[in-house]
């Protein structure tokens, strides 16, 4: 078994795209019960989702507030499971729930040294 | 026959804590003299007892044939003068102080101290249990044997072992430093929690035996929550959860000793009592920002005390599963935690759920199978059960996946 990154990435920004109250919660149930299926395949590493505040440091330094500064998607959670390979991993990823969301991304990439 | 159920009772009580004290005094190395004196006194106390009856106030007879060999032991002891003393010397300040202090005071404080040492992290896990049994519990080498399915000798060596890895490791008996109490309890709570699961899920057909190892990993528990550097949250979570469980010890077995699976059992046999009890605890858990694993635990047993088959019910189940998981994996959570799915989301998502699991080794996995395909795809749930079936270990389960296998057929013709 290797270890996998699962980056989430949200559409934070579009006001047509935010979630109404009920509707997140039923998103976070949805996404509960994802992170809980993993875990109970015994393939949950660690991982969390990410707090919407935030600053990027660029060359210079130049500091803005983030995430979400030029690009529609900002970095929403992550968690690292095990799978056995990529395609092991990658199906996984697909069943995340914020897939449901048009312009929602979730990237997959093998974790090295493992 | 009232005198050796007094002596018995007294036996399991009073034991532990002379040996604590003993312990404190002499230094956990010498746990054995510790022993001996403590199991010397009961012996005494059988002979003259038989002959005289039982005094007015045991436990001061006791106390104090025990000071009285404990003194002994420390005037004529050469061996014991020579070897061990010049320890004492350095690390107790009463050494010429020669009596032994039996007040209830330390006899509390020896037996906390005593349960921080027995669970020492350098003493293996099973030691530990043990150990725990022995010296915390006062159970004899019988009992112990036969709450672990084992005999007498190995659970000997295991002891000996143990009190090996006592005096090479150098252990004290003495409190951690407030720093390290949590640290410390992580063992002691896991040493606590397998008491009371070896005897709660045990195989062992001693229901009395079984039924106090549940009461004396409660009672160690309540000890800790009793005393202010460890009354900590994860402490009374764990309390909780026992209580809560304990709660079903009247509804969960038939007459003959059978499990009662808990949709079949009666409700109105549940200590309500101990649910309460269970409930404050949880409550007192609640103080402080950590979740630990008896905090989740101790919810969904909560949730196991509402006998109504609500949606709330199992939703809160199945999410504190969800984190359960996360913390810490376990076969039967997942299994639990993919009943609760079925429960909440239906049992076509649970399915799913159920077939990723890769459990296929585990007679609980089918079992599972089975009543998730029940009433959706018969022929499944039927060879699901014959799976099962195949692969129980005890003739108990195997009848239980017959009966489910009888009543689907029943349901063919």
């Amino acid at each position: 078994m290797d270890e996998y990154l699962i980056l989430m990435r949200l559409d934070l920004i579009t006001k047509e795209a935010q979630p109404s109250p009920e509707q997140l919660e039923s998103y976070m149930k949805m996404y509960h019960d994802w992170v809980g299926g993993i875990a109970a395949q015994n393939k949950f590493v660690g991982g969390t989702g990410l707090a919407t505040e935030g600053k990027v440091i660029k060359f210079g330094p130049v500091i803005t507030d983030g995430p979400f500064v030029e690009i529609k998607e900002s970095l929403a959670g992550f968690i690292t499971i095990r799978a056995t390979d990529l395609e092991d991993a990658t199906n996984i990823a697909k069943q995340c729930p914020i897939l449901g969301g048009e312009g929602n991304s979730v990237e997959v990439r093998k974790i090295q040294g493992h | 026959m009232t005198n050796d159920h007094t002596i018995l009772h007294l036996f399991r009580t009073e034991y532990r804590k002379i040996v604590s004290v003993l312990c404190r005094r002499f230094g956990f190395a010498q746990m054995e003299i510790a022993e001996d004196i403590a199991s010397e006194t009961f012996l005494t106390a059988t002979q003259v007892w038989g002959v005289k009856g039982i005094p007015p106030n045991p436990m001061a007879w006791l106390y104090n044939v025990a000071k009285n060999k404990a003194k002994n032991h420390l005037q004529r002891n050469t061996v014991f003068e020579e070897k061990v003393v010049v320890e004492i010397k350095n690390t107790t300040t009463d050494f010429y102080e020669t009596d032994i202090d039996l007040s209830p005071q330390n006899v509390i404080d020896s037996q906390l101290q005593m349960m921080f040492a027995v669970c020492h992290p350098l003493i293996p896990s099973e030691a530990q249990i043990g150990l725990s049994l022995r010296i915390l519990c006062g159970f004899g080498i019988e009992e112990i044997a036969d709450a672990f399915l084992s005999n007498k000798e190995t659970i000997n060596k295991r002891l000996f072992r143990a009190k090996e890895k006592i005096r090479e490791g150098g252990i004290n008996v003495e409190m951690p430093a407030e720093a390290e109490i949590d640290e410390r309890l992580i063992p002691l709570l896991t040493t606590i929690y397998l008491l009371f699961n070896e005897g709660y899920y045990s195989v062992s057909q001693n229901q009395t035996l079984r039924k106090d190892l549940c009461l004396e990993a409660m009672r160690l528990c309540t000890m800790l929550v009793e005393n202010k550097a460890t009354n900590k949250p994860q402490v009374n979570a764990l309390l909780a959860l026992m209580c809560f469980h304990a709660s079903r010890f009247e509804a969960r077995q038939d007459k003959n000793g059978e499990i009662i699976l808990y949709d079949d059992q009666d409700a109105s046999l549940w200590n309500t009592d101990l649910i309460s009890k269970g409930g404050y605890f949880l409550n007192c858990a609640a103080n402080g920002d950590s979740v630990s694993k008896y905090h989740l635990e101790a919810g969904i047993a909560y949730w196991h005390t509402q006998k109504a088959d609500t949606t709330e019910k199992w939703e809160n189940i199945l999410q504190l599963y969800n984190r359960l998981l996360q913390m810490e994996y376990s076969p039967i959570a997942a299994l639990n935690r993919t009943y609760a799915l079925a429960k909440a989301n239906g049992k076509q998502a649970a399915i799913i759920e159920a077939e990723k699991l890769n459990l296929t080794g585990n007679h609980f996995y089918f079992a599972l199978l089975g009543e998730l395909h029940t009433g959706i795809n018969p022929a499944k749930a039927k060879q699901s059960f014959k799976d099962a079936r195949a692969l129980a270990k005890t003739d108990a389960d195997k009848q239980a996946m017959q009966k489910k296998i009888d009543a689907l057929s029943a349901m063919d013709i």
